[in-house]
């Protein structure tokens, strides 16, 4: 094997379909990837290289490392550094700068911060340590959801005192009707996440393309998938069709996986929540069900958070808004680098900012 | 008369235990204890004529000093992996191995090396004669002697185990020109075998992976298979062993060096197939993970069938491929040429390497 992911069967089709998206493109579209692994994936094979010039990617606001508030970050950290603590988390999230550390340099003060790759592995860590607190940081869209609920369901069971999350949950939807609800909006069509729709299925999308007039296409992240996601959108659009169509359908149905989304729905609740440069958007994140709430670390732990601010230089809203590029930042590049970010874009590898420092630095 | 007189062991009362299982703070006191952990331990595995005579700085002999044509090549590196024993290898082995590696990436053959192990206090004596065998054994292996060494004891908890610092010492031909800013337009990029092995063996060792998989460390010496490539190709621009940031963060640094654009062809990179799913699995990039055995060769490319050939020809190049090219430019840069005939920009690591979240 080698450093390629790819067969050369797949990179034969994907070529063929990306002549096919030439031959039928008449007018400029700005197409919009929701999803950060999107993102990562166009970057990392330079699919963006292939289009014709009237198809713009943009990138949106679909990594849950960018879009998790100041003041939660801010609220970890705080949680982070108390000495009964075990503050475990995804990986992305040690990076992310609050407004004056990260979770790194919570763990060089001494706090005790691990990586975990799934939130079951915290709860095992609260079963193992019964003398300590044992906080979750619950972030990522729908994707990450079952497993966390199904963790607090396993601790219920347990009956576990020391084991909590730090609800930072968010869904696609409502950031979709946000950003087309927004005046300067340029989007014409989405592609949505492959992952997220396999655990909701994609009729929440329905009256979205609807409501707005836009195209919706649901697929994965090989070059394949993506190509053809494209391909779908620039069909529907040039044929002024508006529809949700699936190029994912060996993982994805219209309904989705529904033992996974009753389970979400007996431990979560839809609650407004802050998207860091963006902002509050209704309905957007999800909280813990009264029943649950006694698993809530925001409640368990009494921390008071002072005022709190962003960089002043950061264009991270309008990047995750789709209406800048990251190149677009006077910070870009210069002040900011992922060795040294001031806004969460530069941070996780799915990040905008971080995507294009890394990938598209080609002359 | 003064014969009889007791040895007073301190002013202690009860004679101290003098066999541990485990390092306790009087092995770094330099009393007895010390001197029965250098002789008992230490020598037994890492002893020479050179080491034993126990002096405080190791002499070394008129026919061992540096012949005319040759230069003096010194590097020093300290060890520290948490595990200190995963799949393929230990600390001790990638104390001798790193270090003599680094000795030879411009062109030397390394001859010496010194020790420096910081314990910590209550750590396994067992496991400390473990490391010791293996340090032995892979000293051997690259003709390399320890002619000092050094041992200190913190207290519980200021350490971690083990950390061994090792100092290579080494001799090199004055007709190599070999370093990383050496590489020149038109030179081919060559790598010995399949990356991301170690960075992977480790992340298992940790129980990061959370699944078992066949992955080994590549934790080997490098000297004897650079000896063999240069005497058939004395030509060699620049050697290079990718270990931390990876075979990606290496060959940013020499292109930097050397002033040049790298490009790669991403599908020459070898990756093996359980590395390259675990990489998936966890959303790490094996061009970023690191190699305790893999080396990097550019040349011109008038030599690189033979240099292949010649890596091919050794053990620990038996996988050798050409991966690259080198080409002019203003600045140092590394370029990816993708499968599907795109290019993208490769930096350095950026501080650790984290898992993304989906």
């Amino acid at each position: 094997m080698t450093a390629s992911k790819v067969s050369p069967e797949s990179i034969r089709q994907t070529k063929a379909v990306m002549d096919e998206i030439r031959r039928i493109t008449t007018r400029p579209w700005n197409i919009m990837e929701i999803c950060g692994g999107q993102t990562h994936s166009i970057m990392e094979y330079g699919l963006d290289q292939l289009l014709p010039e009237e198809i713009s990617l943009i990138h949106g606001p679909g990594c849950p490392v960018c879009v998790t508030s100041l003041e939660l970050i801010e609220r970890a950290l705080q949680i982070a550094v108390l000495p009964e603590v075990i503050f475990t988390s995804f990986g992305d999230m040690l990076r992310v700068p609050g407004s004056s550390s990260d979770l790194f340099g919570a763990r060089a003060q001494g706090a005790d911060v691990r990586v975990v790759y799934s939130p079951m592995d915290a709860v095992k860590l609260a079963q193992a340590n019964p003398e300590k607190q044992v906080v979750f940081f619950a972030v990522g869209f729908e994707t990450t959801v079952p497993a966390i609920a199904a963790s607090v369901l396993h601790a219920e069971k347990l009956g576990l005192k020391n084991f909590s999350i730090l609800p930072a949950n968010v869904l696609v939807p409502p950031a979709m009707h946000a950003i087309l609800q927004s005046p300067d909006n340029r989007v014409n069509a989405f592609l949505a996440a492959g992952h997220v729709c396999a655990i909701m299925g994609y009729w929440q999308y329905e009256p979205i393309a609807e409501k707005y007039r836009t195209p919706i296409v649901v697929t994965g992240f090989d070059p394949l998938d993506l190509a053809m996601g494209i391909l779908m959108n620039v069909r529907q659009l040039e044929e002024d069709r508006v529809e949700v169509e699936n190029a994912y359908p060996k993982y994805v149905t219209r309904l989705g996986n529904q033992t996974a989304q009753s389970m979400i729905d007996q431990v979560f609740e839809p609650v407004d929540r802050q998207w860091r440069g963006i902002g509050t958007i209704a309905q957007s994140g999800l909280g813990l069900k009264a029943p649950y709430q006694h698993f809530d670390a925001g409640v368990r732990f009494d921390i008071q958070l002072a005022q709190l601010q962003e960089s002043p230089m950061c264009i991270a809203g309008s990047v995750l808004r789709g209406v800048a590029k990251p190149i677009d930042c006077p910070a870009f590049g210069t002040l900011c680098i992922p060795t040294n970010p001031l806004g969460a874009p530069m941070v996780s590898a799915e990040g905008a900012c971080s995507a294009y420092y890394r990938f598209h630095k080609v002359k | 008369m003064e014969d009889n007189l007791p040895v007073m062991q301190g002013a202690v009362c009860p004679i101290p235990i003098s066999q541990h299982q485990q390092v306790v703070i009087g092995h770094g006191a330099g009393g007895v204890l010390t001197h029965d952990l250098i002789r008992n331990i230490f020598q037994k595995y890492l002893g020479n004529v050179i080491l034993n005579q126990g002096n405080d700085a190791a002499l070394l002999r008129m026919w061992q000093e540096i012949p005319e044509d040759q230069n003096l090549v010194v590097s020093t590196d300290a060890h520290i992996v948490s595990p200190l024993f995963f799949a393929g290898g230990d600390i001790g082995r990638l104390s001798v191995c790193g270090t003599v590696n680094d000795v030879s990436m411009l062109g030397a053959v390394p001859k010496f090396l010194t020790a420096t192990f910081i314990l910590e206090e209550g750590f396994s004596i067992a496991d400390l004669e473990k490391i010791l065998v293996s340090m032995a054994a892979a000293a051997e292996e690259a003709q390399v002697r320890i002619v000092a060494a050094d041992t200190k004891v913190t207290e519980k908890g200021k350490s971690d185990g083990v950390f061994i610092s090792t100092t290579g010492f080494g001799w090199v031909d004055r007709q190599y020109h070999i370093s990383g800013q050496s590489a020149l337009a038109g030179d081919i990029v060559i790598v010995s075998g399949p990356i991301g092995n170690h960075g992977i063996a480790v992340a298992e060792a940790r129980g990061n992976l959370g699944f078992r998989s066949q992955i080994r460390s590549d934790v080997a010496p490098l000297n004897d298979m650079i000896a063999v490539l240069l005497d058939a190709v004395p030509n060699v621009h620049v050697l290079r062993d990718p270990t931390r940031g990876g075979l990606a963060t290496t060959l940013v640094e020499i292109a930097c060096q050397s002033k040049v654009t790298i490009r790669l062809k991403e599908e020459n990179i070898p990756v093996d197939r359980d590395v390259r799913s675990a990489c998936d699995m966890l959303g790490l990039d094996p061009l970023y993970m690191a190699n305790e055995g893999k080396l990097i060769v550019i040349v011109p490319s008038e030599d690189a069938e033979l240099a292949l050939e010649t890596l091919r020809s050794h053990p620990y190049g038996h996988k050798a491929v050409e991966i690259g090219l080198v080409e002019s430019s203003s600045e140092g840069q590394l370029l990816l040429k993708t499968p599907l005939g795109t290019t993208r920009h490769l930096d350095m690591l950026a501080g650790e390497m984290l898992p993304r979240i989906c």
